[in-house]
């Protein structure tokens, strides 16, 4: 019998190999952690390790007024702190039954849906970054550049904008940034084609994410993904559309679902184009906004003194990392009894463990950059 | 007048020093070698250092027009000695070797590294009298030092005890081992066509006129010259061959645990070793130093050394170029790419020009100039499609050089 001269477990044997992923490492978008253990280049597992930016932000709601509330929603997703601000509004108006100015709700959308421009600017750009295209990540940062300097001019923030109040917004949007806007927008679109050209269409890039980490459609409901993570999954899901809220309804826009663009349905590909595609249809709602914006005041006559009567409200706003909710509890004080905030982040985090099991260590890193994870959504 | 080299000058100089009666005493080859260490020494700070720094500057400045950043400007006119900024602060660095790594090889990695790049010079010509010496075996003995510098690499991703380094060091040798070998190849169609090993010899070859270049000798030489590149970038570890210290997937890769000066010499090699590509590329394929005869021996050598110089950083330039456009591929992509199409295709490259050899054993004036034709429209094709995406390119380019 050729039986082995030694047993395999005592000279002859592999190890797997586990790695500590962050939370310093470069490419996990703030302080994430993935405690990944790899035979070689393959993973075996992926789990994800939460918790390294945690503020306590929803335990802090109960501790301040409901205006005063609002600046430290900013914090639970500083990229697109203005989905953040409005969610939070939205519950204490429907709580408080207050009603928003029409300019007001103009108002919001407008900054809303520049802030998601910026936001998927990000993503997209540090998507690039990932696979090691750094030219791209840079142009993409110039053009949210100029998007802060517009924010500036509306509200005086570049990042954490506390601009909607309840009621309506803080500033008015005046008619000189109304032409810049229209400006950088006449700018932009031409800019969202030069990315296609230089990154979308790269034949290394479509390589390294086409047919990478698939998310079918029964996987994205079990696993709760939302926004852009489940409209690339096919699921033409949008609350925008089918919860309206705001002035959305009025307004025309397409809800881009991926179509399986370079290889099959609801790969890293499509996560990334469906976002490209957002790009331009957030773009075309600023436009149309800008057009219908009534005159009028931008905020209504909310009392110093908010006290929404006793009651319970769940709001749900379409960021750029999908759903956000606000569950907000009123005891009929002035203060909050409880603030819960539900992020598209944190449930998007749970598949990552089932999508990385062998896929290699480089794909994990598209995984992550195309889920659009971001540290403080995931961990408020 | 007999040519002589520097090396010729240089034994002159040492033998009329001995016999004046400098070194009493002393063998004859000990002085040898002092003087050649010495030499070494000079031409290792006065044009090495130099070269690598400049590039690694012109690399930051360039990456940045790309990026419509500035880059660095502040050292010296528009920047040009960030490179001695740098140097200077990465020696007064504290030395840091990490308290699990290996005590012996830790530190030498880097030297390694930097040996094997170094050695390189030895061969590259930059005039007609200007190589430190013309070995007859030049293209082997280039192909063997730079294999020295993937020992270092997995020295240095071993001895650092982490993993990232490990992951790196591990995805170097793959990578490097697995593209000498298309490399080589495209080597060998040259020697083929040379009849020689000899960097001068290959050089002598070609004319000064493009279609008297070795790229334009018969398709098969132009096809290696491509296949030659692409591998040299992969050995050099550029985009979007940047696998070993991919910074988004490996941290650093093999460099994770390195700072200083010893983190300085591994990219001062990839830096130095981004003017090798483009020397050997030049050597090889575009024709080295030739230029037209002008009489005048020092302009002659002048211009020689220049338009060498020019050609090997117009490929620096594209290798630059290449990085800022990128994504990195993945590693199963890269062997992929390595073993199924550049290995086959650089065999048949060898086998092409062999069988072209013993058909037109000296050449085809007509397959040259043939061969120039199609490399100047391949060549306006593409400046046509660049023209294109400028055209369409809406947003200000930020063409200005001098912010």
């Amino acid at each position: 019998m050729g039986e082995a001269v030694y047993p395999e477990s005592e000279v002859f044997h592999t190890e797997d190999m586990t790695i500590s992923v962050g939370p310093q490492h470069p490419s996990t978008h703030g302080v994430l952690r993935f405690v990944v253990r790899t035979d070689g280049e393959v993973i075996g597992e992926a789990i994800p390790d939460v918790g390294y930016l945690h503020r306590s932000i929803e335990k802090i709601g109960e501790k301040c007024t409901y205006h005063g509330y609002v600046p430290y929603t900013d914090r639970a997703d500083y990229l697109a702190a203005m989905f953040a601000n409005q969610g939070f509004c939205m519950a204490a108006e429907k709580l408080g039954a207050t009603e928003v100015t029409r300019r007001g709700e103009f108002c919001r959308v407008i900054a809303c849906e520049l802030n998601r421009i910026a936001s998927h600017l990000i993503s997209v750009g540090t998507f690039g970054q990932d696979i090691g295209a750094i030219t791209p990540f840079l142009h993409a940062l110039r053009e949210r550049e100029t998007i802060n300097d517009l924010m500036e001019e509306i509200c005086g923030a570049r990042l954490t904008y506390n601009y909607i109040r309840i009621g309506g917004v803080g500033y008015d949007i005046t008619q000189e940034t109304c032409d810049k806007i229209l400006v950088f927008l006449d700018h932009f679109d031409p800019i969202v084609d030069e990315y296609n050209r230089l990154l979308s269409y790269n034949k290394i890039y479509i390589e390294r994410l086409a047919n990478v980490a698939a998310i079918t459609k029964e996987e994205a409901f079990q696993y709760n993904l939302v926004g852009p993570n489940l409209r690339a999954s096919g699921v033409k899901w949008d609350i925008r559309r089918d919860i309206p809220y705001s002035v959305y309804p009025e307004l025309e826009f397409e809800v881009p679902v991926g179509h399986g663009e370079k290889g099959t349905i609801g790969d890293c590909y499509d996560r990334y184009w469906v976002r490209m595609q957002e790009l331009q249809e957030s773009s075309k709602i600023v436009r149309q906004c800008l057009k219908m914006m009534p005159k009028g005041p931008a905020i209504s006559k909310v009392p110093r003194k908010f006290k929404p009567p006793a009651g319970e409200v769940y709001v749900r706003v379409e960021a750029p990392r999908g759903d956000m909710g606000y569950y907000v509890v009123s005891d009929g004080t002035e203060y909050p009894y409880r603030v819960r905030i539900r992020t598209g982040s944190f449930t998007a985090m749970a598949i990552i463990d089932k999508l990385s099991r062998g896929i290699m260590v480089a794909d994990l890193i598209a995984l992550i950059a195309s889920l659009d994870v971001d540290a403080p959504e995931i961990d408020r | 007048m007999r040519r002589r080299s520097i090396a010729d000058f240089m034994k002159q100089f040492v033998d009329s020093l001995i016999q004046q009666g400098y070194f009493p005493g002393a063998p004859v080859q000990v002085v040898y070698a002092i003087a050649m260490v010495l030499a070494a020494f000079i031409v290792l700070s006065v044009f090495v250092a130099p070269l690598a720094g400049v590039t690694s500057w012109l690399e930051r400045r360039v990456w940045a027009r790309m990026q419509s950043r500035v880059g660095p400007n502040r050292v010296g006119p528009q920047g040009i000695l960030q490179w001695i900024a740098d140097g200077i602060k990465n020696l007064l660095k504290e030395d840091l070797i990490p308290a699990a790594a290996d005590k012996l090889l830790f530190p030498l990695a880097p030297y390694i590294v930097f040996v094997g790049f170094l050695c390189t010079f030895v061969v590259i010509p930059f005039g007609a009298n200007l190589v430190v010496a013309d070995l007859n075996i030049g293209i082997l003995y280039l192909l063997a030092v730079t294999s020295i510098v993937v020992v270092g690499i997995l020295m240095a991703g071993w001895s650092s005890n982490n993993k990232w380094s490990l992951l790196g060091g591990m995805r170097s040798a793959a990578q490097i081992v697995s593209y000498e070998i298309p490399a080589g190849l495209a080597v060998l169609t040259i020697i083929f066509v040379a009849g020689t090993m000899s960097t001068q010899g290959i050089i002598k070859g070609q004319g000064w006129a493009p279609w008297d270049w070795y790229l334009f000798y018969n398709p098969f030489t132009f096809i290696a010259f491509f296949l030659y590149f692409t591998a040299a970038l992969a050995e050099g570890n550029r985009t979007p061959f940047d696998i070993p210290e991919a910074e988004s997937e490996l941290v650093a890769g093999y460099v994770t645990e390195y700072s200083g000066m010893r983190f300085l010499f591994f990219f001062f090699a990839e830096w130095g070793n981004l003017y090798v590509i483009g020397a050997v590329a030049t050597v090889l394929f575009l024709g080295g130093w030739q230029v037209p005869p002008v009489g005048n021996a020092f302009i002659e050598g002048v211009l020689q050394f220049v338009v060498f110089f020019l050609k090997a950083y117009l490929w620096v330039f594209v290798a630059m170029w290449v990085r800022a456009t990128l994504p990195r591929v993945r590693v199963d992509q890269l062997m992929a790419l390595c073993w199924k199409y550049m290995v086959p295709l650089s065999f048949l490259c060898v086998i092409g020009t062999a069988a072209w050899m013993v058909v037109l054993p000296h050449g085809s004036r007509w397959a040259s100039v043939g061969m120039f034709a199609l490399g100047v429209l391949i060549l306006g094709l593409f400046v046509r499609r660049l023209r294109y995406q400028i055209h369409n390119a809406k947003p200000e380019l930020y063409l200005r050089p001098y912010i």
